[in-house]
């Protein structure tokens, strides 16, 4: 186990790497000069040259990549013209409320989407699995800022029984937390419930043609033992691999709900610094957050190796 | 005797017609065979219906309205759809008919375009890196790091770069989606890079474009197909994901993303504005989910959802 770990932590190296050289190629593809298009049309001469050595633009390139690479393993990725706040500090303060509307959503996808496809592939081609895959259907079909923005509509405004918008830390009250996210939490989760009823529901069909269950039932174990621990514990093996993609999606997905309901979080934070021009504050943020995804798709990959013993096997 | 001869001195047996048909059926072209299918699923029905509506809307939007979807007309402010207005009107009193036309118009532009850049530079990667393992590697891992961002974040960066405009959206989503297809098409290319068939052309003495062109290629299409029409669902999505954060086309172009985020403001004095295009946007990418699960239950059985 402690050789899966190190060897899959080695493997993300090469990504790791390459993820933080594009990070800092993308600065260097805006057309023309960075600084101009930072400063505006009606920045002075000196005004521009103090942008350049800001940045660090005014150095040779191989300098500038130095650079670069010594403020990573500095834990320093510069400050945002925005905010005039170290871009790592600036990503930390917003990082946990991201991650608690991320997880919220990712309870309710798990439940949701595990619960709904587990039912429709037991009731196979009944009304409760053509109902529930033609939810999953229109899940992954709906957008989820429409979606927010019919629920702002019907729940905020009409009923009044949900806030509009707006964040309250949960350290503060968590019950206004709890009001303040389950909208944009649902419509966040909508997509990823989608996919996951459809990935559920094809996984344990396949599984329950398998002819260990035909043996468990043929033995006379009762129905919901074969289901519960035959069928479900090895469909859950192949399900767990798509929890990051579910998690990669869930953090897509905040940008536009932070931006919809003013959550003030990574997506927020970095939609506003791409408006503003405030290209550090992109570069540190779409590396950060891409890090953290890293880390969470080895953990994944981790989980996986430990519920599946053929892999550990294989891998030996 | 011929089939022909037969029926002149014996009555007609339906169980030979029947083979008789099924014959003549399996001589058609597999292509033929595969649209039949395709037109015996049912979901795959709904798909082209419902996608269907959208690229009439999109292709006939000139001849479907004349008024300039940017028009303003300050003394017809938000009209609730009518005869007269169709889908209403918003805070400018510009026709949200025209607009949401020309809207499905900008969007199908996007996503074939985004499509036409996939199966293009996807394909090229995806076989080059499958086919040659020298190159597999280093390409794979740049692959696998452009995977890493979430797709979104990434789109945002690089528009943030180029600039907001059409044609960049286009190139940021292609950027983040190309991997993915690349991905998809080397997969398939491995596998088939194995078979005794390719090993018996290389034996023969094909050259290596001839054997990824007429013989691997070819093999490969139906994932790649796949794929595609849920890229376009995704690609129109972003778009309007994009648009709707003012990071795509700039206003006023009429995208469904644009016209959403203008009508935010007014959303519960006038919720259409928001609504028609979002229904619209959601029948497309509907349409072309359901295309996508059609195809993938016709031409790539193994991945079946729908069982």
């Amino acid at each position: 186990m402690t050789g899966i770990i190190v060897r899959r932590l080695l493997g993300a190296l090469p990504v790791l790497l390459l993820v933080s050289l594009i990070t800092f190629g993308l600065l260097r593809l805006i057309p023309g000069d960075p600084s101009a298009v930072i400063g505006g049309p009606s920045a002075t001469a000196e005004q521009l040259e103090q942008i350049r050595i800001n940045l660090g633009l005014n150095e040779p390139l191989p300098m500038q990549l130095v650079h670069w690479y010594a403020g990573l393993f500095q834990g320093d990725l510069g400050r945002s013209l925005l905010l005039g706040q170290p871009v790592v500090k600036a990503t930390f303060e917003r990082l946990p409320v991201t991650l608690g509307l991320a997880f919220y959503a990712l309870i309710i996808t798990l439940i949701v989407g595990l619960l709904s496809g587990i039912i429709a592939a037991l009731r196979q081609n009944t009304w409760i699995d053509q109902l529930s895959m033609m939810t999953a259907m229109l899940g992954i079909s709906v957008p989820n800022f429409f979606l927010g923005l019919l629920g702002i509509i019907f729940f905020a405004v009409k009923l009044g029984w949900l806030p509009t918008g707006g964040y309250v830390p949960f350290s503060e009250d968590p019950w206004q937390w709890f009001r303040s996210v389950t909208m944009p939490a649902i419509s966040l989760a909508m997509l990823q419930m989608g996919l996951l009823a459809r990935i559920t529901r094809s996984t344990m069909l396949e599984v329950l043609r398998q002819d260990y269950i035909r043996t468990a039932r043929a033995k006379g174990l009762p129905g919901r033992q074969v289901v519960l621990k035959h069928a479900l514990a090895n469909a859950l093996i192949p399900i767990t691999t798509i929890i990051g993609i579910i998690v990669s999606l869930l953090i897509s997905g905040s940008v536009v709900i932070e931006m919809l309901f003013s959550i003030p979080g990574i997506g927020q934070l970095l939609t506003q610094a791409v408006l503003n021009r405030d290209y550090p504050m992109v570069q540190g943020g779409l590396l950060l957050t891409t890090v953290f995804l890293v880390l969470v798709n080895i953990f994944v990959d981790i989980l996986y190796a430990f519920l599946d013993p053929r892999v550990r096997y294989d891998s030996k | 005797m011929t089939a022909s001869d037969a029926s002149l001195d014996a009555p007609l047996d339906i169980a030979e017609l029947e083979e008789e048909l099924e014959i003549a059926e399996a001589r058609q072209s597999p292509w033929r065979m595969t649209v039949v299918r395709l037109f015996r699923h049912r979901l795959f029905r709904w798909g082209l219906f419902l996608f269907g509506i959208i690229i009439i809307a999109g292709v006939l939007a000139p001849l479907l309205t004349d008024i300039s979807p940017n028009k303003i007309s300050m003394r017809a402010k938000f009209e609730t759809p009518s005869l007269e207005h169709l889908f209403g009107t918003d805070n400018f009193g510009r026709s949200l008919w025209s607009r949401t036309l020309w809207g499905a118009q900008l969007s199908l532009i996007i996503g074939s375009s985004v499509v036409v850049l996939n199966a293009i530079f996807g394909t090229l990667l995806g076989a080059v890196s499958g086919y040659f393992r020298r190159l597999d590697n280093p390409l794979m891992r740049m692959n696998d790091a452009l995977m890493a961002f979430p797709a979104i974040l990434l789109a945002i960066a690089v528009t943030a770069v180029l600039g907001p405009s059409t044609i960049n959206v286009i190139l940021a989503l292609s950027v983040v989606y190309i991997p993915r297809t690349a991905r998809i098409v080397r997969s398939s290319v491995i596998v088939l890079r194995e078979l005794e068939y390719v090993q018996a052309a290389i034996a023969a003495g094909a050259g290596h474009s001839r054997i990824l062109l007429r013989h691997i290629l070819p093999n490969a299409l139906a994932p790649l197909i796949v794929q595609l029409s849920f890229l376009f669902a995704y690609a129109v999505l972003a778009e309007a994901t994009l648009s709707f954060l003012g990071l795509g086309a700039v206003p006023p172009t009429p995208t469904w993303g644009n016209i959403m985020a203008e009508g935010r403001q007014y959303m519960v004095e006038a919720p259409w504005i928001i609504s028609i295009p979002g229904v619209a946007l959601m029948i497309t990418v509907m349409g072309l989910n359901l295309l996508g699960d059609g195809l993938r239950d016709v031409l790539d059985p193994r991945l079946r959802i729908q069982q």
